[in-house]
């Protein structure tokens, strides 16, 4: 059995994949001591615990690096297996298509939405406004009539998507969309999401995201 | 309903090779449907509609796509050869460096292939391959898997057999010996491995399809 007493995590605060992660621990009850990354000034430790990426979030459990987010939150799941809930279902089938969901999102979602405000140019944003929807409509598909990604209960494949419901107001008011009434399945299931305390004590508010995202936007010089 | 074991793909494809492997070290019986990717056919719509690549396994008509999420799967239903580590900590250092393989080392393999041996996307293929030619000095054993091949291995594939292929095809070098001393043991162990083996197309055949595809005109 896992001890809860040596648990570090290295993140940032509006991380999406480091979100993904506060997560689970909460879903688990696991304590652990948070640290925040400056990105432009990364620690030592982040640097020897992720020599390959150089990347949070990085989970160090009893001394030892788990790196890539996704890994993370089975890695937390596995290591603290007796601490319900599941994160993942138990039959084989239904647990690859957790995976391959929660790879979905990391392949289509994140490029897609952040092509938003990077790209620069009306066309441009018109097209990447389009992609975003058609990836989104996906994941609606998916989601179908279930209350959840994959099967009954919240699991990978929701944790995988649901930090990037904090974008959404700013996709919304940069991209000039309406994310919320475009995929009306999506938004409910952000709601019942949100109704988790490990989700709603955790993701930030969605203004603070816009906020930084115009920062970053202001020091590129948009 | 009797065990139905279908893999749509062709071995030319390493990463349907990668399930190929996996199915013969766990000794399972499959039918493999060839599929022709420039004329997809509707059952491989109709079982991979997000993506509409190979390979896909179908499982008593449910199908499974994507390569890393094929060899979990088939890991967890079939006992036999173990495919990933039991412990935790172990499973989660598979996965990355399985992710790595993908995510870094086979995209930065193709640009360098696709420009010809261009030097910077080799360098920058080379700065990924480095990252496994340390994990392997680290490690001091045969296999990224310890004694025997594990889903590293197995999702190394492409280094072991295709970027010789190609290095032919195109006269280039990718992988010279002097510099990835570890890894060019590793590989002739590897596709010396039995359920490699049995699971690899014919280098020929890869030389000539590569050759054609990418060969300088």
């Amino acid at each position: 059995m896992a001890g809860s007493d040596d648990v570090i995590l290295l993140d940032f605060w509006v991380s999406a994949f480091g979100l993904r992660v506060r997560i689970a621990l909460a879903e688990k009850g696991i304590h652990y001591e948070y640290r925040e990354e400056n990105l432009q000034n990364k620690s030592p430790l982040l640097l020897e615990m992720n020599p390959v990426h150089k990347k949070i979030p990085v989970l160090i459990h009893q001394g030892k690096p788990v790196c890539e987010s996704n890994i993370i939150v089975q890695y937390i799941d596995e290591a603290w297996h007796d601490k319900s809930p599941s994160l993942l279902p138990s039959d084989p089938y239904l647990r690859a298509q957790a995976r391959f969901w929660a790879d979905f999102v990391d392949k289509k979602v994140y490029e897609a939405a952040k092509k938003i405000w990077m790209t620069e140019g009306e066309e441009d944003r018109q097209v990447a406004k389009k992609e975003l929807i058609e990836v989104l409509k996906v994941l609606e598909g998916q989601l179908g009539e279930k209350p959840y990604m994959v099967g009954e209960s919240f699991g990978l494949a929701d944790i995988a998507m649901i930090p990037f419901s904090v974008w959404f107001h700013t996709l919304n008011e940069i991209g000039k969309m309406n994310i919320e009434r475009e995929c009306p399945k999506l938004a409910a299931w952000v709601n019942r999401c949100m109704e988790r305390e490990s989700v709603s004590k955790t993701l930030p508010h969605p203004h603070k995201f816009y906020e930084f995202v115009l920062e970053m936007q202001k020091k590129k010089g948009h | 309903m009797a065990n139905e074991v279908k893999l749509y793909g062709a071995t030319r494809s390493p990463f349907v090779c990668r399930a190929v492997i996996a199915l013969n070290l766990k000794g399972i019986k499959y039918e493999l449907v060839v599929e022709d990717l420039s004329n997809k056919s509707a059952d491989l719509i109709k079982y991979n509609p997000v993506y509409k690549k190979v390979p896909v396994l179908v499982h008593n008509g449910n199908p499974i796509s994507e390569s890393l999420v094929i060899l979990e799967y088939i890991d967890e239903v079939w006992n036999g050869v173990p495919i990933l580590p039991q412990d935790a900590y172990e499973k989660a250092q598979a996965r990355f460096w399985a992710k790595f393989m993908d995510d870094k080392c086979f995209p930065a393999v193709f640009k360098a292939v696709i420009s010809h041996g261009e030097e910077q996307a080799v360098a920058e293929a080379q700065e990924a391959l480095q990252f496994l030619e340390n994990e392997l000095k680290v490690k001091g054993s045969k296999f990224f898997g310890g004694d025997n091949i594990n889903l590293v291995d197995i999702t190394a594939t492409f280094v072991a057999f295709w970027i010789g292929a190609v290095e032919e095809a195109l006269g280039i070098e990718l992988l010279p010996k002097d510099k990835f001393p570890k890894l060019t043991e590793w590989s002739d162990n590897y596709v010396n491995c039995q359920a490699v083996k049995d699971s690899l197309p014919p280098r020929e055949n890869l030389v000539a399809i590569y050759k054609k595809r990418f060969g300088k005109a």
